[in-house]
């Protein structure tokens, strides 16, 4: 059986520099993966070029048994790819039904989108208490939790969460993280990208540590967690 | 006699003309940040579009059967130009430095007019433009001609049309979170590339309708017609606020209001005697302009929700 996402040896370059220098990793369906690292390490830039929103300079993505080159981004969300961003980027001035609605974009099942609205809003009481409201108005964690819900609207085969945790208090933070460990037990296949190492490996099936483009550490999430090196660089110990 | 009511009336309807081309300026900048400085002679071919459509028609065709084909014929003209200047013109320069787009507008715009002036038969003066067999109506004080009556029915249509279209529909939306964020509405499977086009065809389509309107309210079209009604449409976008449609409407009737008080009661000001009149409207517009930028930068309706880090 492959892989659900299959990344083999992916390059990418913005003009001269190379931020990604050659990766590879793949993502089973139903498994959390994490790419872990400092600012810097190529994570975002791995999961823009995945979405469409960036052009790989080399390398190869499978996704779905499908290679991805060449296709736009909004094609890429058709067959099941969704991207909730780095720093959220949800509608400012959109409300927040709205904002929900446009995850379902390329959804015609009007009832089923009624359903996954609803669905949003059960995991995310507040967003239903102001579906009303311009997103605009939402602290930080609001929307991020928006921002998590409208990528659920597409009904995506593989969620990638960019950096879901990044300025966030610290009790928004747990929130977060265990609105993705119910997702996880859902069944939710998600690439997670955070900086919080800590609660993303206590998540992750697998785990891989980039640095500097390259990924240096690949194991499961628990032996990374346990992991010397992992331990001294990312999780602050000495 | 009280002329107020009548000066009133024709900043209404000088400003609905505005508002219409006002529409293009403001969609097309709102999702891809370009003036497209040949929006005025988009206006412009339109009027010829419609001229030319009333030309092919037998004599004695009725204004009923006629008013809806020339509509049709300037919005084909004036759509067709402006899809084609985003495909072929500024879709190559997505990307480039600001200044790039900008100068090819204005060169597309000189351009257009060239072209119409030396191949429209007899396009170096005026070509006069057929009446709408209805009006003038007189209302208490105020006299309406038929022309401002179209002008007035077209503009409440297309712009309640605009708002209905951007507000419920699917694609309406689409444009919405295109132009507050245009890589994250990719991310939802917008097609963005067609989303830009749809605006440049909207942005024709209004331009179209408001250069009949100029023909129908002032008898003749000309291939200069687009500079000064585009000049004044861009003044009337920024005045409500660049990027918000219903600021384009807003900013295009407070410049008609503007333009039609000043020029009818600027002189009665003591001191001010000489600079009243129609010379001086354009110039109390763009100081109009220049004052609201100075105390308000983002338009009459340019606010925005905060957008929180």
């Amino acid at each position: 059986m492959t892989a659900l996402l299959e990344v083999e040896d992916l390059k990418v370059a913005y003009g001269k520099i190379e931020a990604v220098k050659g990766i590879s990793f793949s993502v089973e369906a139903g498994q959390v993966v994490t790419l872990i690292g400092t600012n810097g390490a190529g994570k975002t830039t791995t999961l823009r070029t995945l979405s469409g929103l960036l052009k790989p300079s080399g390398g190869r993505i499978t996704f779905d048994g499908q290679p991805l080159s060449g296709v736009p981004a909004h094609k890429i969300v058709a067959l099941g790819l969704a991207h909730s961003p780095e720093g959220r980027h949800i509608f400012p001035r959109l409300t927040i039904a709205e904002n929900l609605l446009l995850g379902a974009f390329l959804r015609t099942d009007k009832a089923g989108i009624d359903k996954d609205v609803q669905r949003a809003y059960d995991l995310f009481p507040i967003l239903g208490e102001r579906r009303k409201q311009a997103a605009g108005t939402l602290s930080g964690g609001e929307q991020q939790m928006l921002a998590m819900g409208r990528a659920l609207m597409s009904q995506p085969k593989l969620l990638m969460l960019d950096e879901p945790s990044m300025g966030l208090s610290p009790i928004m933070m747990q929130k977060i993280m265990a609105t993705i460990a119910e997702l996880k037990a859902g069944g939710t296949t998600i690439l997670l990208v955070e900086q919080n190492a800590q609660a993303a490996l206590s998540l992750a099936d697998q785990g891989h540590v980039m640095e500097i483009g390259n990924i240096v550490l690949s194991g499961s999430g628990q032996d990374l967690l346990h992991d010397e090196s992992v331990r001294k660089a990312y999780l602050g110990e000495d | 006699m009280n002329t107020l009511p009548q000066q009133l009336a024709n900043g209404l309807f000088l400003g609905s003309m505005y508002g219409l081309i006002a529409i293009g300026y403001t969609m097309v900048y709102g999702i891809v940040q370009l003036i497209n400085f040949a929006h005025g002679e988009i206006f412009m071919t339109g009027g010829f579009g419609a001229l030319t459509v009333w030309l092919w028609l037998p004599k004695g065709t009725s204004m009923w059967m006629a008013v809806p084909l020339m509509l049709i014929g300037g919005a084909i003209v004036s759509v067709l130009i402006a899809v084609g200047a985003e495909r072929f013109a500024y879709r190559p320069l997505r990307g480039a430095p600001r200044l790039a787009p900008l100068i090819t507008a204005i060169g597309l715009s000189l351009a257009l007019q060239q072209i119409v002036f030396n191949l429209y038969p007899n396009a170096k003066s005026n070509r006069s433009f057929p009446q709408l067999p209805f009006g003038p109506y007189h209302l208490g004080s105020i006299s309406i001609q038929s022309g401002d009556i179209f002008l007035i029915a077209a503009g409440a249509v297309c712009m309640t049309g605009l708002a209905f279209f951007v507000r419920t529909s699917r694609t309406g939306r689409a444009m919405q979170a295109t132009a507050q964020d245009p890589d994250t509405a990719r991310l939802m499977g917008i097609n963005t590339d067609r989303i830009i086009v749809i605006a440049f065809a909207i942005g024709g389509l209004f331009a179209a309708v408001a250069g009949v309107s100029y023909g129908f309210k002032y008898g003749n079209v000309d291939y200069s017609m687009g500079f000064q009604a585009g000049l004044k449409a861009f003044t009337a976008a920024v005045l409500g606020g660049i990027g918000n449609i219903y600021g384009a409407m807003l900013g295009g009737v407070v410049l008609g209001l503007a333009e039609a008080m000043a020029t009818a009661y600027i002189s009665n000001i003591p001191g001010m005697e000489q600079f009243g009149g129609q010379a001086w409207a354009s110039v109390w517009a763009f100081i109009l302009l220049i004052l609201v930028l100075l105390l308000r930068p983002q338009g009459l309706l340019g606010e925005r929700v905060a957008d929180r880090a």
